[in-house]
């Protein structure tokens, strides 16, 4: 092994956390401390009740200047959680920040032990390999890099909406990709919202005009992101087009195509309206639709499919010529800073649940197609009818379809309890209908909430605590004829009750989107083990990532409701601000560099960068790496055959004395 | 004055490093001119009890090639180090530990178990096992014992040079001997060759695509290679790329794969895990399954990636459950 160490004289000093009982209650610090001061070159070895408080980094300052100390070691919490302070106090005392080494006693030993004598001799491991190691440690530079000032959102839901209004009212510009011909999410699905009881639509439409109108915010609907390269501040982002069929600078909205298609009548599934109405090949999503252009679907035109149609849409379209059969899928590259990545939620599917009849009885409904038919602009103008056009007599709401139940998904929902007292009080308004909403406790705990639970109370809404067991159409009863029986425990009252109700809706809960895990990989994020995106900590960095510069806003986290999916996007759009305002980041100066003499040129690392930082010297056929684009991944380090690649801060003397650290028994 | 004692000796060795010497062929009578062969078991007849009699430091240099297995040999390693004022390793089990250290995957009583008790070719009554002290017309006759590993000899004594290679070629022999005998000889502790990978003298580097991404790999006899192009590009194991240049890619002149006989640059402390994390790192496939069939195509990683230099690794040996429980019991 070739070392070239020159560091001379090696003074370490020695420090070890109390953390106050969080490591001094399980592990010995004060002993842990002793072991420390026999190894060679250390020349202080303190524990201290709290290192990260000002008195603890003062005791650093002041042991740098009296023993003149060169090396700095301190075991405590997380480097995550204070490397920044300890190394601001190394420099602060006259020294390099690098000549530091942090050790995790905390999350990793403290937390994670009971017995008191074992966590003791883990300390003493890792500390012993972090005085080993810092001895190799070399004084290193951060360097600073710009950083590109717009900003992907993904995701035109509120969440993605108000981020990307947040940004661009700032005068961020911002690229606004949302998968579906229009932006507006589940939102716009809905007709009033919780707890207000205020028009979805009054609220959410100018928001989404804001968005058509707003100058620094570039809008592009029926894409997808499919590529994302390089890192905070400097990513590039391939983002797929479908083709519309449609012109977006031509098509203004006036509908006529549409009008004048073959099909007479809507004959297919209208996604917006869950499959309650039906749409022609080409339509508008809806009519508050941004943009306001209309989209053809490929699947079932005419001319698309077969090309034999008599094309009376490019007809009615005339001379604007906005219909466009040829287009084709196109792939755009843009440059961001920032990404925010706001993808929502699927709701469960109610067939899951078989006992349940969706599917299977037809006025068994789920609660978003409730949602369609109370909508004035719904399938049914506002009506809540029945599959066979009676208006029900009595509503029964199944709560925790789905959620809260070990068999499909365990989380709660949040938003069912309140989303269902809401409809339930709009069956009352319109139809005067009985409703019996069936829950497993009501968690109403959001700003009036627990009020609109009392007014549901008051409006005459039966609740019914239990788990519903089934539904079923199998009548023992006369009056149970030609209704749906919801057989239930009552638990408050002990018995098992029939209940025979017109129609049944059932309150699916929340799901991560069906391809959440490629969504994840695609920006580099990490899933909780239930498909959310994970936050970078749960209280303190809840919309930041573990990769730097991509936030999360909205249910893609978890699930929660407007009022919470509009703070996160505030606070994401402001995470983002905050690192485009201060115009840089510090790039830790972890990154390899190729020596030159020793590199043979056998391109083994060339095709293994994921930040393409490597390139091959057309003069010298060595490889040379760009610091600039290094992100210290350490990927060609470790695939280097002949070790000729090295990295700073993780130096082979540095891993090997670690390790030899830790294995040393004392 | 009277010309440097030069020793050559081998330890477990195959035999090939000596014709390496005798591969300088004529050549031979330049160092003769330049030194005096005092002591070389396989070719001139000198006994033991010669080097016994010399005082410490007599000789000038000593050639030692061949890995430590037996008693015997760390004796002779030890005697030979005490006489010469300077102890080369020759040739890669000298160095590394070489083929011989591929013992290593197996415990002593694994290898004695097998080869004189129940390897295939054995008649009913040819198993047995040599004992350590036996009695024949009335002589007590002492074998040497087996160590529980093959050892690179640096790791029984010290060593001031190293001249590696399977063999070393004649080249690099005449190289290392002219430079010991220079008035300006290298720092201890050198390895007599360059120290780059050998793709950097490799007359087929500039036909290796920057993106090898493999497919999977195969065996030389498996396929028709083209002699011009990079052997890896080829789908073909080559340890170029992790293997210390210096033999003149003479290999790969040949048509074959480098086997990595030169074992690692000084940068590097497991050559096997080298290799493999630069081979692999470089398949193309990313799913699980797909890695696999292109491993297919790799039936003996150890054989492949170890070969010369298993002991010498950070594996060094197999410490199986069985293996310890042995070396306990000793």
């Amino acid at each position: 092994m070739k070392t070239n160490l020159t560091n001379g004289d090696i003074r370490i000093g020695f420090y070890i956390c109390h953390c106050g009982h969080n490591i001094g209650g399980v592990v010995d610090c004060t002993a842990v401390a002793h072991e420390i001061t026999g190894l060679p070159g250390v020349v202080v070895s303190r524990d201290y009740k709290y290192m990260c408080s000002d008195p603890g980094q003062e005791l650093i300052r002041n042991d740098i200047r009296e023993h003149a100390l060169n090396r700095i070691v301190v075991a405590s919490c997380s480097p995550l959680l204070h490397e920044h302070t300890f190394r601001n106090a190394v420099e602060a005392g006259g020294l390099n920040r690098y000549f530091f080494q942090m050790v995790n006693i905390r999350e990793h030993d403290s937390w994670v032990h009971t017995d008191h004598a074992k966590a003791t001799t883990k300390a003493v491991a890792l500390a012993r390999a972090a005085v080993l190691r810092v001895r190799f440690h070399r004084a290193l530079e951060t360097t600073r890099v710009a950083i590109h000032p717009d900003v992907l959102v993904v995701g035109g839901g509120i969440s993605g909406i108000h981020a990307a209004l947040t940004l661009a009212n700032a005068g961020k510009k911002v690229y606004l990709v949302e998968r579906d011909p229009s932006i507006g999410g589940h939102m716009a699905k809905f007709d009033k919202t919780f707890p207000t009881l205020d028009c979805a639509a009054c609220i959410l439409t100018p928001k989404m005009s804001a968005v058509r109108a707003n100058k620094n915010i570039k809008l592009w609907t029926y894409s997808e992101v499919a590529k994302v390269d390089g890192y905070v501040g400097n990513y590039t982002v391939t983002v797929r087009r479908k083709p519309r069929y449609v012109n977006e600078e031509l098509c203004i909205g006036c509908q006529e195509c549409i009008e004048a298609c073959v099909f007479k009548e809507g004959k297919y599934p209208d996604e917006f309206n869950v499959g309650l109405s039906k749409r022609k090949p080409i339509y508008i999503p809806f009519p508050q639709a941004v943009p306001q252009v209309v989209v053809i679907d490929p699947e079932r035109c005419l001319q698309l499919k077969s090309g034999r149609c008599k094309k009376t849409c490019v007809e009615a379209c005339a001379d604007r010529q906005a219909i466009d059969f040829t287009q084709k899928e196109e792939m755009a590259e843009i440059k961001v800073g920032n990404i925010i990545v706001a993808t929502g939620f699927k709701l469960f599917d109610a067939k899951r649940i078989p006992q349940y009849g969706y599917g299977l009885y037809p006025n068994v409904v789920t609660s978003i197609e409730l949602e369609r038919l109370v909508t004035s602009s719904g399938p049914t103008g506002g009506e809540i009818i029945m599959r066979d056009g009676r208006t029900p007599q009595s509503v029964a709401f199944v709560l925790c379809v789905g959620s809260r139940d070990f068999r499909t998904n365990r989380w709660c929902s949040r938003t069912c309890c309140m989303h269902s007292m809401k409809l339930a009080q709009l069956v009352r308004e319109h139809t005067g209908a009985d409703v019996t909403v069936f829950y497993l406790d009501i968690r109403a705990p959001g700003k009036g909430c627990e009020e609109f639970y009392d007014k549901s109370l008051k409006d005459g809404i039966q609740f019914v605590r239990g788990r519903v067991a089934e539904v079923t159409d199998w009548a023992l009863t006369p009056e149970e004829e030609g209704k749906l029986v919801i057989r239930a425990e009552d638990t408050l009252a002990g018995v098992v009750r029939r209940i025979p109700v017109d129609m049944i809706v059932l309150a699916v809960g929340m799901e991560p989107q069906a391809d959440s895990q490629a969504v994840r990989r695609l920006f580099n994020m990490s899933c909780g083990s239930e498909g959310w995106f994970l936050e970078k900590h749960p209280k303190l960095a809840p919309v930041s990532t573990f990769t730097d510069g991509v936030f999360i806003a909205g249910c893609c986290q978890g699930p929660k409701d407007i009022p919470d999916s509009i703070a996160q996007a505030g606070a994401a759009a402001a995470e983002a601000m905050a690192l485009i305002d201060r115009g840089y980041i510090e790039q830790e100066p972890n990154t390899a560099y190729v020596v030159e003499e020793d590199c043979s040129g056998c391109k083994s690392c060339l095709p293994l960068c994921p930040y393409t930082a490597i390139t091959l010297d057309g003069t010298t056929q060595k490889a040379t790496i760009n610091a600039a684009l290094c992100k210290g991944c350490g990927t060609c380090v470790a695939a280097c055959p002949s070790g000729s690649i090295r990295q700073h801060l993780f130096e082979d003397d540095e891993i090997f004395s670690e390790i030899e650290g830790v294995l040393t028994h004392a | 004055m009277s010309k440097p004692k030069i020793a050559f000796y081998w330890c477990a060795a195959c035999g090939g490093c000596e014709e390496a010497v005798v591969d300088l062929a004529e050549d031979i009578l330049g160092v003769l001119d330049a030194v005096d062969i005092v002591f070389w078991p396989v070719a001139m007849d000198f006994k033991k009890s010669d080097i016994t009699a010399l005082p410490d430091g007599a000789l000038f240099a000593t050639l030692l090639n061949g890995a430590i297995r037996s008693s015997e040999q760390e004796e002779m390693a030890q005697l030979l180090r005490r006489k010469s004022q300077h102890l080369i390793a020759y040739g890669a089990c000298a160095c590394h530990g070489g083929v011989p250290g591929l013992a290593n995957q197996f415990s002593r009583e694994q290898l004695l178990r097998f080869v004189y008790e129940e390897a295939p070719t054995l008649g009913e009554d040819g198993r047995s096992r040599p004992q350590l002290e036996s009695e024949a017309n009335g002589h007590e006759l002492e074998l040497p014992r087996l160590h529980q590993a093959v050892r690179a000899l640096d790791q029984v004594v010290p060593v001031d040079y190293y001249v590696p290679g399977c063999p070393p070629t004649p080249k690099l022999t005449q190289e290392a001997l002219a430079m010991l005998l220079s008035s300006n000889p290298p720092p201890r502790g050198s390895v007599l060759a360059p120290d780059t990978a050998l793709c950097d003298e490799c007359p087929r580097k500039s036909s290796k695509p920057s993106d090898l991404s493999f497919a999977g790999f195969r065996r030389p006899h498996e396929i028709l290679l083209d002699p011009e192009k990079c052997l890896l590009a080829q789908g073909v194991v080559c340890c170029g790329p992790g293997t210390r240049g210096g033999c003149g890619a003479l290999c790969v002149g040949g048509n074959m794969p480098c086997s990595g006989c030169f074992g690692p640059t000084s940068r590097v402390r497991d050559q096997g895990a080298k290799l493999l994390s630069s081979l692999c790192a470089n398949i193309a496939a990313k799913d699980e399954a797909g890695i696999n069939l292109a491993l297919d195509g790799i039936p003996d990683p150890l054989g492949t990636f170890y070969r010369y230099a298993l002991p010498h690794s950070i594996l060094q040996r197999n410490v199986s459950q069985a293996a310890r429980a042995e070396t306990l019991s000793l």
